[in-house]
């Protein structure tokens, strides 16, 4: 072998590595991109979870909530002034503190604390009358604070929270009367203008009834389209066309059918806008071919032994298919569904377009209530600017990931275990 | 009231089954049966049920426009437009319903009073008819099982139309898509010429905004220049595609000729969790770590930064897009058949001569359908574009400044309140139909490239 054909030969065993290389690298950045965006949402969003609060004293004077009567009922309780006792609670922290400045230290508990003294009193009659620790709920800003996403050595003007709270703060921390315990209340307030009050469960809710109505209707009306078209479809131009429309509407863009839903559901039958009922039916109008497709392959996959064995012993067209070919694709057809609904369930356009986009303080029912969606939710809270927002959004993105996973995963499962392999 | 007929409807239609179930053994003491029993009792069912509520349904479709037209009949002589004549029958509606709060005249009141008397006999009527029309068929029904005609047979052809409704389903939806797109797009192209619309240079809707009466011909004309839209929606597209297609062709041909069996099983389920996320999830994500990290290095590097930059979002949306081309790409290559490699293996080709030289080619048709179908999905993604890249149509090539696509402009104007019949809520709908044209050639060109590559190899 001469020199130049070595050469030659090396150079082609260096593309070969380089080519194998290249290929490793491809892999390894979509990895890497998928690492570092879990990354980046679970360190954003953990601390969500974790929901800060101030414990402080609080006087049930009866006199301050303007009480009458010796043995107030609870209706008494419940019409009573708690506004200078909650207020008291507060102020207490810093009895130095001149009152005009009062507001610093209002600021540094949630716009709902009166509410919070109310509500502890209520559950506990026995206390009126007497001094109890209480604890309420932190402001956003200092929830931040506490969570050590707000950088403490920038000047005072920059920060959301001013000095004088800062130094309240470290003596409260000190003494250990700032507490951090699990935020139940991330998943059972409804979604609110304040970063520390606002929940999921109101978006959840929207998403569990837009999914369910999207079942409704697109299961069964893909699951017949499909057994029509794979058993009893004769071989004709329509039938043809049918299945072209049906591809071509698994690729249309989702927010066509917001349009839709807004043109046709909206527009002509003037269904209530923003509620899970039209979201619902607009989701199952884009899941219906990717339902009908799954379904479609599963048939196929019956083998035409079964249909024949069936057709033999007398069974006609009808009755092989509904007794013997449906059962046997079901395992396929649901996991199918269940693909088709996770991704209907992360859609976020075509909601907005019907609407499902407004503020909603209430947890919806029923389907006709107005409600956001997890994804929604997602988009309206990523809107806002306040930093308590972002770890909201981060959790709201692991809930919304976690049901993904169960999703696929039931899918996973229902395909292995029932369905049936054949040769 | 109509949950109570329907209900009432099926409760027959259920009974009437197990009726005509009794009724076969019945008849079974003396003659021979046609069918199972359990086919009396569909048929009877069936006939107890279908035209009832076929009935019912249509009633409920037509009911409204007739008592409409009943109504605006007493104000035709006033030489209303369209508009007016339904702003009144909103009134008179609500009137009736008791939900009204404004002035009401005489006119109003006694439409009103007719309104309701109206709905009343209708409401009556249907009912009426309903169960007119379900005690007759009953009857027939019960006439024919009486008689022991053959009762498999139209069982199983009723079933089967109900299968053939359902699978015409589909066309129904590509129907409504195109029909709602082209009212609102040929109403739009009324008071905006196409013309101006297509090769227009300013998107500006907002403009267009006048408090009470119609907006100034000449500001609509200069306000719905889509061409930035077309422009950003394809420049993002094209960033996505830088992205996706090296790393999505090579990570497809890595998995399917290079990867043991093992690291394929493990990476390509892993890759494909790329395509489940959440398209919002990406759009947060571009938004808050990607547009804030380009406009670091830029910035770094002396260049002028927009924080809502089309490279962030283009960038993203092409990580989304990457297993769709290396899902794609490894099934057709997978498909190319072992035999065309042994040939080149056999004159002495290394492997990656082998995939460049023989494979790739060979697989060219499906790459080039799945690079497409990708297009198609960037060009209708929207959520990552409405959080990351802006909403200001700028006409640039600049992928550092923020520029905007159809679809995120459609969102922008449909978010909130609408009012159909606003020129800004019908441009969204002829943006949609431009969007539905686009996809749908480039989805018609993919599928029948890889249609007709499968049929090659299979």
């Amino acid at each position: 072998m001469n020199e130049a054909k070595r050469k030659l030969l090396n150079k082609r065993y260096r593309a070969e590595a380089n080519f194998k290389l290249f290929g490793q690298i491809a892999i390894g950045l979509a990895l890497l991109f998928l690492a570092v965006f879990m990354y980046k949402i679970f360190s954003k969003g953990y601390t969500a979870f974790q929901k800060t609060w101030i414990v402080t004293e609080v006087h049930y004077d009866k006199e301050l909530m303007l009480i009458e009567t010796d043995n107030p009922s609870l209706e008494d309780l419940e019409n009573a002034d708690y506004y200078d006792i909650a207020y008291k609670s507060m102020t207490r922290l810093d009895p130095s503190l001149p009152e005009e400045d009062d507001r610093q230290l209002i600021q540094m508990v949630a716009f709902t604390y009166e509410q919070e003294v109310k509500n502890h009193l209520l559950k506990n009659p026995s206390l009126l009358g007497k001094i109890v620790p209480i604890r309420l709920t932190a402001s956003d800003d200092l929830d931040q604070v506490h969570k050590g996403n707000y950088p403490r050595d920038i000047p005072e003007e920059d920060r959301r929270v001013n000095d004088y709270q800062l130094k309240i703060y470290d003596m409260l921390n000190e003494r250990g009367d700032i507490l951090s315990k699990f935020n139940l209340s991330f998943f059972t307030n409804p979604d609110s203008r304040e970063a520390e009050l606002a929940g999921i469960a109101s978006s959840f809710m929207g998403t569990v009834f837009s999914i369910l109505v999207c079942l409704a209707f697109s299961f069964p009306i893909a699951v017949l389209a499909a057994i029509y078209l794979e058993e009893f479809a004769p071989k004709n131009k329509f039938t043809d066309f049918i299945e072209v429309n049906i591809n071509n509407l698994a690729a249309v863009p989702s927010i066509v059918f917001g349009l839709l839903g807004l043109g046709v559901l909206l527009a002509v039958f003037n269904l209530p806008r923003s509620t899970p009922l039209v979201g619902g039916i607009t989701l199952s109008l884009m899941t219906l071919p990717t339902i009908i497709i799954a379904a479609r392959a599963s048939l196929k996959a019956v083998p035409p032994s079964i249909r024949e064995a069936a057709l033999a012993m007398g069974a006609s067209n009808m009755q092989t298919t509904m007794h013997h070919t449906v059962p046997l694709s079901m395992p396929g057809t649901l996991s199918g569904t269940i693909i088709g609904l996770a991704q209907a369930l992360g859609e976020t356009a075509p909601l907005i377009l019907i609407g499902m986009v407004a503020f909603v303080n209430t947890i919806p029912g029923t389907p006709v209530d107005p409600a956001a969606s997890l994804p929604v939710q997602i988009y309206i809270w990523s809107e806002s600017a306040e930093r308590g927002f972002v770890e909201k959004v981060s959790a709201c993105i692991m809930v919304l990931l976690g049901f993904l996973i169960l999703m696929n995963l039931a899918a996973q499962i229902i395909r292995h275990k029932f369905e049936r392999k054949w040769n | 009231m109509n949950l109570v007929l329907i209900s009432l409807i099926l409760l027959l239609g259920f009974s009437s089954y197990y009726f005509g179930r009794k009724k076969a053994t019945i008849i079974q003491s003396s003659q021979r049966l046609t069918a199972l029993p359990k086919f009396y009792g569909y048929y009877l069912a069936i006939w107890c049920a279908a035209p009832a509520l076929i009935i019912f349904s249509l009633w409920s479709v037509f009911e409204p426009t007739i008592v409409k037209n009943f109504i605006l009949a007493d104000y035709l002589d006033q030489n209303l437009t369209k508009n007016e004549l339904q702003l009144i029958y909103t009134k008179v509606k609500a009137l009736a319903l008791g939900t009204y709060t404004g002035d009401i005249n005489n006119f109003l009141d006694n439409s009103a009073g007719k309104y309701i008397q109206i709905k009343n006999m209708a409401n009556n009527a249907k009912i009426v008819i309903v169960l007119a029309a379900l005690i007759l068929s009953l009857s027939y029904a019960y006439q024919s099982i009486k008689k022991n005609n053959r009762m498999r047979e139209p069982v199983e052809i009723f079933l089967k139309w109900v299968l053939f409704t359902a699978s015409l389903a589909a066309v129904l939806v590509t129907i409504g898509i195109v029909f709602s797109l082209l009212f609102e797009a040929i109403r739009f192209f009324q008071s905006v010429r196409i013309f101006d619309f297509i090769f227009g240079t300013h998107w500006y809707p907002a403009k267009t905004f006048v408090r009470d009466g119609q907006p100034d011909p000449e500001l609509m004309k200069d306000a719905f220049g889509a061409v930035p839209l077309f422009a950003g929606t394809f420049f993002i597209a094209f960033i996505a595609m830088c992205v996706a297609i090296p790393v999505g062709l090579l990570s497809g041909i890595y998995l399917a000729e290079y990867a043991t069996r093992k690291v394929r099983k493990y990476a390509k389920p892993i890759i494909e969790i790329l395509a489940g996320i959440p398209t919002v999830v990406y759009g947060f994500f571009a938004a808050l770590t990607v547009g804030p990290f380009v406009k670091e290095i830029g910035n770094s590097l002396g260049l002028e930064v927009s924080s809502e930059s089309a490279l962030a979002a283009g960038a993203v949306m092409g990580v989304m897009i990457i297993p769709f081309i290396s899902s794609l790409s490894d099934d057709v290559i997978s498909a190319v058949p072992q035999n065309l490699r042994d040939g080149s293996y056999a004159m002495g080709a290394t492997k990656s001569e082998t995939i460049k030289k023989v494979i790739f080619p060979a697989a060219l048709p499906g790459i080039v359908g799945s690079i497409l179908l990708a297009v198609s999905r960037a060009v209708g993604e929207t959520m990552i574009v409405v959080m990351a890249s802006g909403l200001a149509a700028n006409l640039t090539a600049n992928p550092l400044e923020s520029t905007s696509t159809i679809t995120a402009q459609i969102v922008v104007i449909l978010i909130g309140d609408q009012q159909f019949g606003d020129p800004k809520t019908q441009a969204a709908f002829a943006l949609g139909i431009s969007l539905f044209v686009v996809t749908l050639f480039l989805n018609v060109i993919a599928l029948t490239v890889v249609k007709k590559y499968r049929e090659k190899y299979e």
